[in-house]
């Protein structure tokens, strides 16, 4: 079972309470954001529209979009690749460089992308005046911002766990510094690597669609692809045609998985450090076509060539003898703090001067407010989904066939982009007036309780059989079984997907929890609305302030209460 | 390979200290004063106890680490890194999973830049003189640990090193499997098919070293030193069971013995400066109860006792340390000798075991003597393990701290004299009756 035994979560880092250089990642993270926020804003009126993309309506041109919301996926891929190669190195050879690294990639998870896309927008837009490269751009860029940070965390946190002696053996057999890059640390951190980029990606569909259609004050920009074709079936109140946008979807959420999700991490678990071959799942049709076939398979050949002499090349400085006392040059020490501390002050001051001029305490206590709204919202539907989804996921998961197949489905609705199904529960709500602050919550998690769903299936099927037989044979059953047996053993497995979902669903409220059918607009109370409605009214000071609450949301949810439960979990409830 | 006039000297190490960098206290010493020359065609055996600092010495030859002072000239240069013509297996085989047995053994001729065309034709003849020959195309995770130890064996020869390091490098494997590639490798040795001009290898296994080498350096614990140096006169192929061979290894074992007695009781000013081995409670009661049963009516010449428990030395040492500490033996010179306290130990039932052993511990291990009364003297009779480690740590390696704290925490929760909350990292005095 290669694939369900891959669900690592993209964090594992044992400390849980915040330290300074959380603050100082905190703060410049931040830091940046406004500065782009003050940038964008004083140059937000002269920009020109793009010339006109018309979007049609008509299904014939269903097939051309959807390539084309692919190609910006691709795109957005190949970047947070080269991000991920990059930064992950950087941060695993310095250790100066991992104490602000680090931190800042776990803020940048929790940051809510979509809070961000009127920024973005503009400033590509401001790069490209008049051309709809800028807003192609800032699609991609909004994408990579979904993929890049745990991917660049998990190739980090393979890099920091190569074993000792395969490090010495790569050194003892003279491999230089870039040999080494991509024949030890590169190899060993792909099968957590790939992981990561797939369940990226199929978080990715659901930005790609959000990202394809902007409106910043009166003006909506809008890029060929199924995004900007639901956009403007809502605003022709077209329910046909957004049928149609949800069959293209599937289909092309159905290639990708076929072609790309499921080969790729079959071919990954070839990378992986073990001692003893685990029967994978069968190997998907792909790859035995791959083998089969002659042409294909010299294709492949001649590009793993490739990529060995590319790996190969003997660049950078032979090995050398390291001492083993950590030499402490404190000059280097010094310099770092002192960058650090300019850099920290700056953004300081940037943020400090923003809530000066613009905003009061009667502005933060607003949005810290409606955060709390939504964090109830968030809680109770978690608390929901965990009730369907846990028993029905333990069903499944101790039954292995019906695992093999529920497996793939629910991976499969996780990266099906859910704001693609909120027109019909709209329409829902509309036709039956019924209470929007109620009746839109449950969008939010239309698309994240599938990590739920998921996890818990494969924690279930990967439960010691011995222990579910002793179980049997002492009578334990009802409540008790649960209690004692099937949640302590899911439980690690459960966080991950909870985790998983939760960040999403703060993200979807951006989306969720407004919601219009043509004319008709829906408004739920919540931080999502807050944010959505700044960035309608083009306030940019209000959409950091939205950004930056829900951000602190996050990030406490995620230390107070997930990772010190993931952290228990993986020290109590695990079976090694 | 035989007696020629003048053997060439391969490698000298002179005067080379390993020492942890402690910011509070004064630095730990894992390596201290060693000097070892390496000649052409031999064989060298570094025999010591884990922890004696022979494979950090493995790691300084094969220029991975720096020594913090001392000098390593290779072929009468200085040594300044990974030197071409030095070659290293792994204890654990260190292959690359995602490459095939032929990918990892070209790996050390692809770090050289050799040609495609050459290194296949180089892999090929290692992997063939190795015995591997019809593997080429498997992965590892598809070998036994015997025949993966071959593929680490054949990418180091096929750089063709001068020297060959290795680092125990049969400890991982089952014992018919390490023998058989021990004689294989002799064999070889002895043909003169192997493009080695000297081995160096570090073991814990008398037997092994006495089977194999030319000369053995056995090392003392504590700051590592070569305490002895033993030549082996025997022409391979060695008969275990031949008398000399047999009076070798009895000889170091007294040996190791007596310097690992002497150890503890010279050395330490601190009282917290003894390591305490991982060994738990029942491993001790069992061996007592061995030792007072026949044949050995109370005392056991540690070699038969080895052979007849199954032991390593490296396992049975510890053992016989921790019992030597406790006062329930007495080890000396090669033999176990059992104490009336041990003789006791052995009559009693379970309750009045712990109670000895508590009794042992509060006279013998003051570590335990403290931990009881911090908790004693505390309002809420709490004291975090953070504590303890840090002090032990001013005395020895981290390392050796935090065994020597699980240690003591299994051998107070076994007697009684504390409890210990794995998740809060605490001591306590709950749950004692």
């Amino acid at each position: 079972m290669a694939l369900l035994r891959s669900t690592h979560p993209a964090f594992a880092q044992s400390r849980r309470l915040p330290n300074r250089w959380d603050l100082a990642a905190l703060l410049c993270v931040f830091g940046a954001l406004v500065a782009l926020a003050q940038a964008v804003r004083g140059t937000l009126a002269p920009i020109d529209a793009p010339e006109a993309v018309t979007i049609h309506l008509d299904a014939i041109y269903l097939p051309y979009y959807a390539l084309r919301t692919t190609l910006r996926m691709f795109a957005a891929l190949a970047a947070s690749l080269l991000f991920t190669l990059i930064y992950a190195a950087g941060a695993a050879k310095s250790r100066r460089a991992a104490l602000v690294m680090v931190p800042a990639l776990d803020i940048l998870q929790s940051v809510p992308i979509l809070g961000f896309l009127t920024f973005t927008v503009v400033f590509f837009m401001n790069l490209f005046p008049g051309k709809v490269l800028g807003l192609e751009l800032a699609a991609i860029f909004a994408i990579f911002t979904s993929q890049a940070w745990n991917m660049a965390f998990s190739l980090y946190q393979s890099l920091i766990t190569v074993p000792a002696e395969l490090r010495e053996a790569a050194r003892c057999f003279q491999l230089s510094a870039w040999q080494r890059f991509w024949r030890l640390e590169v190899p060993f951190g792909t099968p957590g690597l790939v992981w990561n980029t797939m369940m990226s990606m199929s978080g990715g569909w659901f930005f790609v669609v959000a990202a394809e259609a902007v409106s910043v004050g009166d003006q909506t920009w809008k890029l060929p692809g199924i995004g900007s074709y639901v956009a403007q079936a809502l605003e022709a109140r077209d329910i046909r045609a957004v049928c149609y946008a949800i069959a293209a979807m599937l289909a092309v959420i159905l290639a990708y998985d076929q072609l790309l999700f499921r080969p790729l991490v079959a071919w990954s678990a070839k990378f992986r450090f073990e001692d003893v071959p685990t029967a994978g799942p069968p190997e998907p049709w792909l790859l035995r076509l791959m083998r089969r076939t002659r042409l294909l398979r010299q294709g492949g050949e001649a590009f793993g060539q490739a990529l060995t002499a590319f790996g190969g090349m003997r660049l950078a400085k032979r090995p050398h003898a390291v001492l083993s006392r950590a030499e402490n040059s404190r000059l280097g020490d010094f310099a770092f703090s002192a960058v650090l501390l300019g850099v920290v002050g700056l953004a300081v001051w940037q943020i400090v001067a923003m809530i000066a001029t613009s905003l009061g305490w009667a502005d933060v206590l607003q949005a810290l407010g409606l955060g709390c709204i939504t964090l109830v919202r968030v809680s109770v539907l978690m608390a929901l989904a965990s009730l369907v989804w846990v028993p029905v996921g333990v069903w499944l998961g101790l039954r292995p066939v019906w695992a093999r197949r529920a497996q793939p489905v629910a991976q499969f609705a996780a990266a099906f982009p859910a704001n693609l199904l909120f027109p019909p529960v709209v329409l829902f709500i509309v036709y039956f007036q019924l209470n929007p602050d109620i009746w839109l919550s449950p969008l939010m998690i239309l698309g994240t309780q599938w990590y739920i769903l998921f996890n818990v299936i494969a924690g279930a099927s990967v439960m010691p059989p011995d222990l579910i037989w002793a179980a049997g044979n002492f009578r334990v059953g009802g409540w008790l079984w649960w209690k004692r047996v099937m949640l302590p053993g899911i439980f690690p497995y459960y966080v991950t997907g909870a985790i998983t979902a939760s960040g999403g669903s703060w993200n979807a409220a951006i989306v969720s929890e407004v919601a219009s059918w043509g004319d008709t607009k829906l408004t739920a109370h919540g931080l999502g609305a807050y944010i959505a409605q700044a960035t309608t009214a083009g306030d940019m000071t209000r959409v950091v302030l939205g950004v930056a609450v829900m951000c602190g949301f996050v990030l406490l949810v995620n230390r107070l209460l997930w990772r010190p439960l993931h952290a228990y979990g993986v020290r109590r409830f695990t079976f090694d | 390979m035989d007696g020629m006039a003048t053997p060439k000297i391969l490698l000298e190490v002179r005067k080379c200290q390993q020492a942890y960098h402690k910011d509070a206290s004064t630095d730990l010493v894992v390596l201290d004063d060693v000097n070892l020359e390496l000649v052409e065609g031999e064989i060298v055996g570094l025999l010591g106890r884990s922890g004696s600092g022979k494979s950090t010495l493995l790691r300084i030859v094969a220029g991975l680490l720096a020594p913090t002072a001392g000098e390593v000239m290779w072929r009468g240069a200085p040594l300044t890194g990974p030197a071409q013509g030095v070659a290293m297996v792994f204890q654990s085989f260190a292959l690359f999973p995602w490459l095939t047995v032929q990918e990892n053994v070209e790996l050390g001729l692809e770090a050289q830049g050799i040609a495609r065309t050459e290194r296949e034709k180089r892999a090929e003849s290692a992997i063939d003189l190795i015995g591997l020959g019809g593997f080429e195309s498997a992965y590892p995770k598809e070998l036994s640990g015997g025949m993966r130890q071959r593929v680490g064996l054949a990418r180091a020869l096929v750089v063709h090193p001068d020297l060959l390091l290795m680092d125990e490098p049969f400890s991982a494997l089952d014992v018919l499997t390490a023998e058989t590639l021990r004689t294989d490798l002799i064999d070889l040795w002895m043909e003169a098919r192997l493009p080695l001009k000297s081995m160096l290898m570090v073991t814990h296994n008398i037997e092994e070293a006495v089977l194999m080498c030319d000369r053995i350096l056995i090392f003392s614990s504590n700051p590592g030193r070569v305490a002895h140096e033993i030549r082996v006169p025997f022409a391979h192929p060695r008969d275990r069971m031949a008398v000399d061979f047999r009076r070798m290894v009895d000889d170091i074992y007294a040996l190791m013995t007596r310097r690992a007695v002497a150890a503890p009781s010279a050395a330490p000013a601190h009282p917290l400066a003894i390591p305490l081995p991982p060994i738990n409670p029942n491993q001790m009661a069992g061996l007592l109860e061995e030792l007072e049963g026949p044949p050995y009516h109370g005392k056991a010449d540690l070699p038969h006792l080895a052979e007849a428990l199954q032991l390593e030395v490296d396992e049975l040492l510890p053992l016989g340390e921790a019992l030597h500490l406790l006062g329930f033996a007495v080890l000396a010179e090669g033999d176990l000798r059992l104490t009336p306290a041990g003789r006791e130990f052995v009559a009693a039932g379970t309750e009045e075991r712990k109670a000895q052993f508590g009794t042992a511990l509060r006279a013998h291990v003051p570590l335990v003597r403290m931990i009881r009364q911090v908790l004693d003297e505390r309002w809420n009779h709490r004291a975090a393990a953070m504590r303890f480690r840090d002090e032990l740590e001013d005395h020895m390696s981290p390392d050796y701290a935090e065994e020597t704290l699980r240690t003591a925490i299994g051998w107070g929760r076994f007697a009684e004299i504390y409890s210990y909350d794995e998740e809060e990292q605490q001591f306590s005095l709950e749950d004692l009756d």
